[in-house]
C-alpha cells in the first residue's frame, strides 16, 4: 500500500532535527500513515508537543500544531478539545515531558478520559538536553547525570495510563514500524482517552553511554527485549523474564469521553435555566 | 425597563463580566481569595452553551485557557498569589505566541502561602516582570464591584484586541466585599472581537504583521491551520534564531503595548488640580485614599488622589507632569513600597515620595494617610 | 450620613450573611449606598469573624469600620475582639447567655439570649442570625423593617421562607421590647 507523504509534510521545514538512528522519525511516519488511511483532514486535525526532540513533530506535519511549553501538552490540547470537541487532537512528545515534568496533566488526562491520543516516544532519556536520566530511564542505566548507574527505578508509562483511567492502552516500539501504524490507527479511532507507548531509541546520548555499539544494536534490543501480548499468553514465567510486552494492552469499550459528558452538563444546566 | 440590579461580591462580578464580554470557556484551580470566579463560572457558563473546567493544577489551567483561546473561545482563568507564580511561565507563552486570555488574580499575602485570607497589592511587580524575557504587560486594578465587572469586560476586549494576556488584579478586600451593581444592557458596554484573517487559509500567516502589529489570530479548528510555538518566531509562526527577525518580533511585542499606551491607561483624578500632595493609589487602598482626601480637605489641606484602574502601563507621562507641581506624593499601600518605586522611577526626582506600607493582612486605614499627609504638609 | 455595622460571633454563626442582607436591605430595597465586606480565618466553623457593613446616603469610599456605631457580638471572644472601636452612644447587642462580660462605655446596651430564642421560640437554632439581623435592624433603624424583611425573603431558600419570617419577626419584637 502507497501512502500520500507528501501531502502531509510542510514543505521546507525538513530537515528534522532528529539524530541519524533515532526513533522519532520511525513514529512520525507511522502518525502520517495513519492520518492517510483514515482519511483526517489537516484543518480538523491538531497535534500537541511540549519541548524535546519528540515535540518538535508537530512543526513538520501540516495541520494545526501547537508546540508548548514542557510538560503542558495535554494541559493546552485539553483547552482545545474541550472549545472544539468535534477536532481530532493528538498529544505526541518524550518520556521526560509526558511522565515527569507533565507527570500530573498526563494522569488527570486520562482519568477524565477525554478523546484524544497521547502518543509518547519513550527513549528513557532527556536527549535535547544531552542525555540526563528520566522517569523512564531504567534503574542502573548511566546518563550524563547518573554517572554512578541510574539509582531511581523507572515508570511503566502503559500501566501508569492504565492506573490512571485511560480507557485505549497500546505499547509498540521504533523496531515494529507496521505495529506502530495499527497501534496508532485504533488509538485514534479510539473514543475516549488512548495512549500509546513508542519504545525508541536514542543513540546519540543513551545508546553511547550505556554500551549499545550501534543504532542496529539497539534496534534489536528493542525486537529482543519485546513481546506480543498474544505471544506472552503462551510463554512460561521464565521465558518471560525481562521482556516487555506490546500490544494493545487495554481497551474498555462503553465509558463515557470527557466532552460527552460536559455536553450533559450543558444540557442540565440549560434544562435548570428554563 | 428598568436594569438589572443585584447586590454582589466583588468575586461574582468579575464571572458576570466575563461572560458579558463573551467568556465561553474557564480553567481554573481552588484558591482563596479568588475561588468564587470559578464556583459563579461552574455555574453560569455552561447556561450559555460554555465550558468550564477544574484542573489538575494552576499551570494545567493557565495552560488549557491558551488552548482554549487558540480554538477560538474567550478564556478566563482565576487564581491568587501562589497560582499566579506557578502560572507565569505559561502566561510568557501566552505573550510571546499572542494568545488573548484574560488572568484575574485576587491579591493575597505573600510570598509562598503567605497570608490566604488577608488582603494585599504586593502582585504588581509580579503582573508585569513575572515571566522570565521581555513581554507585554496590561495589568488592571479595579477598586469596586461594579468596576471589577466593567475592568473585566475591558479585560477581555484588550485580550482580543492586542492579542496578549491582561491582568485584572483586585485586592482581597474588593473580591470579597459586596455592594450594589448594576449590569449593563447587552450592547452597552462595547465588546470587542479578535479580528479575525481576511486572507484565505492558504495564505494565512499567525504573525502577519503586513496589516500592522498586531497580526490577525485565526482558530484552530475553523478552516484555517497554523503552528503556534513558545519560541521565537517568524511571520509563518515557526521557529527561527535568525538575529533581526527575533529582535523585531521581541520588540513587536512589546510595542503593541506601549505604542498604544493612551488606550489601555486609565486612571481617575480627584482635586488634583490645586493640591499640594497627592495620594496615588488603586484597588481598596484608592478608597481609604479617598476618604482621606475628602478629611484632609475639610481640614484645609490640598489633597488630591491619583487613582490608577490601569495600572500597567503606568501613566508615567502624567505622573510627571504633576509631579511638577506638588509638593508630595503618598502611596498608601499594601507591600513594601511597590508603587512607590514606580511613582519614583517617573518624577525625575520632582517631588518626595512617602510610602504607607502594610504587609500585616490589615488595610491602610484612611487615619493612617490623613496622618502622613499632616506630617509632610 | 455614614453608619458602619459590624455582626460578630464564631464561624459558622450564619453572620457573614446577616450582614449581606443588612446590606442589600439599605442598597436594594431602600434605595441608599451599602457596602459589606468581611474578615475570617482558616475555619469554616468557629473561630472569630466579623462583617462589617457600611450604609450612607453618599458614596461610600472606605469600606471598612472606622468607629462602630452598632454592634453585634454572639459571643465573648467577639466582644472581647470587636469592641474596641464602638461609638459612644452606639448600639451593643450581645447574647446573653453566651456574653457575660460587655465593655464599660455609655453604650445603647441591649441583651438578650439570641441562640435560645431562635432554638426555642422559633424551632431552628440555625436561625439565630436571622433573630439577630431582626434586632439590629430594630435597634439602628437604618433600614425599615419592611425592606428588611424584603431582603430576607429574597436571600433565604425557598423552602425555609416562613422560618427565616418568623426568626426576623421575634428578633425585631424582642429587640423593640428590651428597649422600652
Amino acid at each position: 500500500m502507497s501512502y500520500d507523504y507528501e501531502k502531509w509534510i510542510r514543505p521546507g521545514k525538513l530537515p528534522h532535527i532528529w539524530c541519524p538512528g533515532c526513533g522519532h522519525g520511525i513514529v512520525m511516519k507511522g502518525l502520517i500513515r495513519a492520518f492517510d488511511t483514515l482519511g483526517f483532514k489537516k484543518e480538523n486535525t491538531c497535534i500537541v508537543s511540549g519541548i524535546g526532540c519528540a515535540s518538535r513533530l508537530p512543526g513538520y506535519i501540516d495541520c494545526c500544531t501547537l508546540h508548548t511549553a514542557h510538560g503542558r501538552a495535554a494541559a493546552f490540547a485539553t483547552g482545545v478539545k474541550m472549545a472544539r470537541p468535534e477536532m481530532d487532537v493528538i498529544c505526541v512528545g518524550g518520556d521526560g515531558d509526558g511522565c515527569a515534568i507533565g507527570g500530573n496533566h498526563f494522569i488527570h488526562m486520562c482519568r477524565r478520559n477525554i478523546d484524544m491520543t497521547y502518543i509518547v516516544m519513550n527513549n528513557k532519556i532527556y536527549g535535547m538536553t544531552g542525555g540526563q536520566f528520566s522517569s523512564s530511564t531504567p534503574t542502573g542505566a548511566k546518563a550524563s547525570t547518573t554517572p554512578y548507574g541510574n539509582p531511581d527505578p523507572a515508570f511503566d508509562i502503559a500501566k501508569l495510563a492504565i492506573g490512571a483511567g485511560a480507557t485505549f492502552v497500546a505499547r509498540g516500539t521504533a523496531f515494529h514500524a507496521t505495529q506502530i501504524d495499527k497501534l496508532i490507527v485504533e488509538a485514534v479511532q479510539h473514543k475516549g482517552m488512548s495512549v500509546v507507548e513508542i519504545l525508541d531509541d536514542c543513540p546519540t546520548t543513551y545508546g553511547r553511554r550505556n554500551k549499545f555499539k550501534s543504532v542496529v544494536e539497539m534496534m534489536n534490543n528493542l525486537k529482543e527485549t519485546t513481546v506480543p501480548v498474544k505471544a506472552a499468553e503462551k510463554m512460561t514465567p521464565e521465558q518471560l523474564q525481562g521482556k516487555v510486552l506490546t500490544g494493545v494492552l487495554y481497551k474498555e469499550e462503553g465509558r463515557s469521553d470527557y466532552t460527552t459528558e460536559y455536553a450533559k452538563v450543558i444540557e442540565r444546566a440549560q434544562a435548570a435555566k428554563k | 425597563m428598568s436594569k438589572k440590579v443585584a447586590f454582589l461580591q466583588g468575586n461574582e462580578a468579575a464571572a458576570h463580566g466575563a461572560i458579558y464580554a463573551g467568556c465561553t470557556f474557564f480553567a481554573g484551580y481552588p484558591i482563596t481569595p479568588s475561588t468564587e470566579i470559578a464556583e459563579v463560572c461552574s455555574v453560569e457558563l455552561p447556561k450559555v452553551g460554555g465550558k468550564f473546567i477544574q484542573m489538575e493544577d494552576e499551570i494545567g489551567a493557565m495552560s488549557a485557557v491558551l488552548g482554549a483561546s487558540l480554538a477560538g473561545a474567550k478564556a478566563l482563568t482565576a487564581t491568587s498569589g501562589p497560582g499566579l507564580s506557578l502560572k507565569q511561565e505559561i502566561i510568557g507563552y501566552g505573550c510571546i505566541a499572542e494568545i488573548p486570555v484574560v488572568i484575574i488574580d485576587i491579591m493575597r499575602g505573600g510570598p509562598s502561602t503567605g497570608m490566604p485570607t488577608g488582603p494585599s497589592q504586593s502582585d504588581i511587580m509580579a503582573a508585569k516582570w513575572g515571566t522570565h524575557g521581555d513581554h507585554p504587560a496590561i495589568c488592571l486594578v479595579p477598586a469596586s464591584v461594579q468596576e471589577i465587572f466593567d475592568e473585566t469586560v475591558r479585560a477581555f476586549n484588550l485580550a482580543e484586541k492586542y492579542r496578549t494576556p491582561v491582568m485584572v488584579m483586585p485586592d482581597e478586600i474588593v473580591g470579597h466585599m459586596r455592594e450594589r451593581i448594576v449590569f449593563p444592557e447587552p450592547g452597552e458596554i462595547p465588546v470587542i472581537d479578535r479580528t479575525a484573517p481576511s486572507v484565505p487559509p492558504e495564505k494565512y500567516k499567525p504573525y502577519d504583521t503586513s496589516f500592522g502589529d498586531i497580526p490577525p489570530l485565526a482558530a484552530f479548528g475553523s478552516g484555517y491551520k497554523f503552528h503556534v510555538t513558545g519560541l521565537n518566531k517568524m511571520e509563518d509562526g515557526f521557529p527561527t534564531t535568525k538575529a533581526p527577525i527575533v529582535q523585531a518580533e521581541e520588540e513587536r511585542q512589546v510595542r503593541k503595548v506601549e505604542a498604544n499606551k493612551a488606550d489601555i491607561m486609565k486612571w481617575e483624578e480627584y482635586m488634583v488640580d490645586d493640591a499640594e500632595i497627592v495620594v496615588v493609589a488603586f484597588g481598596s487602598t484608592s478608597r481609604s485614599a479617598r476618604f482621606a482626601v475628602n478629611a484632609a480637605r475639610e481640614q484645609g489641606i490640598k489633597a488630591g488622589l491619583f487613582r490608577l484602574i490601569t495600572f500597567w502601563p503606568f501613566p508615567e507621562e502624567r505622573m510627571l507632569e504633576i509631579s511638577k507641581k506638588v509638593k508630595a506624593f503618598i502611596t498608601p499601600e499594601m507591600n513594601l513600597g511597590q508603587c512607590n518605586g514606580v511613582v519614583r522611577g517617573c518624577i525625575e526626582g520632582n517631588a518626595p515620595v512617602y510610602g504607607i506600607y502594610h504587609v500585616d493582612g490589615e488595610p491602610v486605614n484612611p487615619e493612617e494617610i490623613l496622618k502622613k499627609m499632616k506630617e509632610v504638609k | 450620613m455614614r453608619y458602619e455595622l459590624r455582626f460578630s460571633g464564631a464561624g459558622g454563626q450564619g453572620l457573614i450573611t446577616a450582614g449581606i442582607i443588612m446590606a442589600k436591605a439599605a442598597s436594594i430595597y431602600e434605595g441608599i449606598q451599602a457596602v459589606q465586606s468581611q474578615s475570617y480565618g482558616p475555619e469554616a466553623r468557629g473561630g472569630a469573624s466579623k462583617s462589617e457593613v457600611i450604609i450612607s446616603d453618599g458614596p461610600i469610599d472606605y469600606p471598612k469600620v472606622t468607629k462602630c456605631d452598632a454592634l453585634l457580638a454572639m459571643t465573648q471572644e467577639a466582644c472581647d475582639k470587636y469592641s474596641h472601636d464602638l461609638k459612644e452612644g452606639g448600639v451593643l447587642l450581645t447574647d446573653s447567655e453566651f456574653v457575660p462580660r460587655t465593655p464599660e462605655g455609655n453604650f445603647k446596651r441591649v441583651a438578650f439570649p439570641i441562640m435560645r430564642t431562635a432554638k426555642f421560640d422559633v424551632g431552628r437554632e440555625i436561625v439565630a442570625n436571622i433573630v439577630a439581623l431582626g434586632a439590629m435592624v430594630a435597634l439602628t433603624g437604618k433600614v425599615s423593617k419592611e425592606n428588611a424583611e424584603k431582603a430576607v425573603l429574597a436571600s433565604v431558600p425557598e423552602a425555609f421562607l416562613e422560618l427565616n419570617k418568623k426568626a426576623f419577626s421575634m428578633g425585631y419584637e424582642k429587640a423593640m421590647e428590651a428597649q422600652k
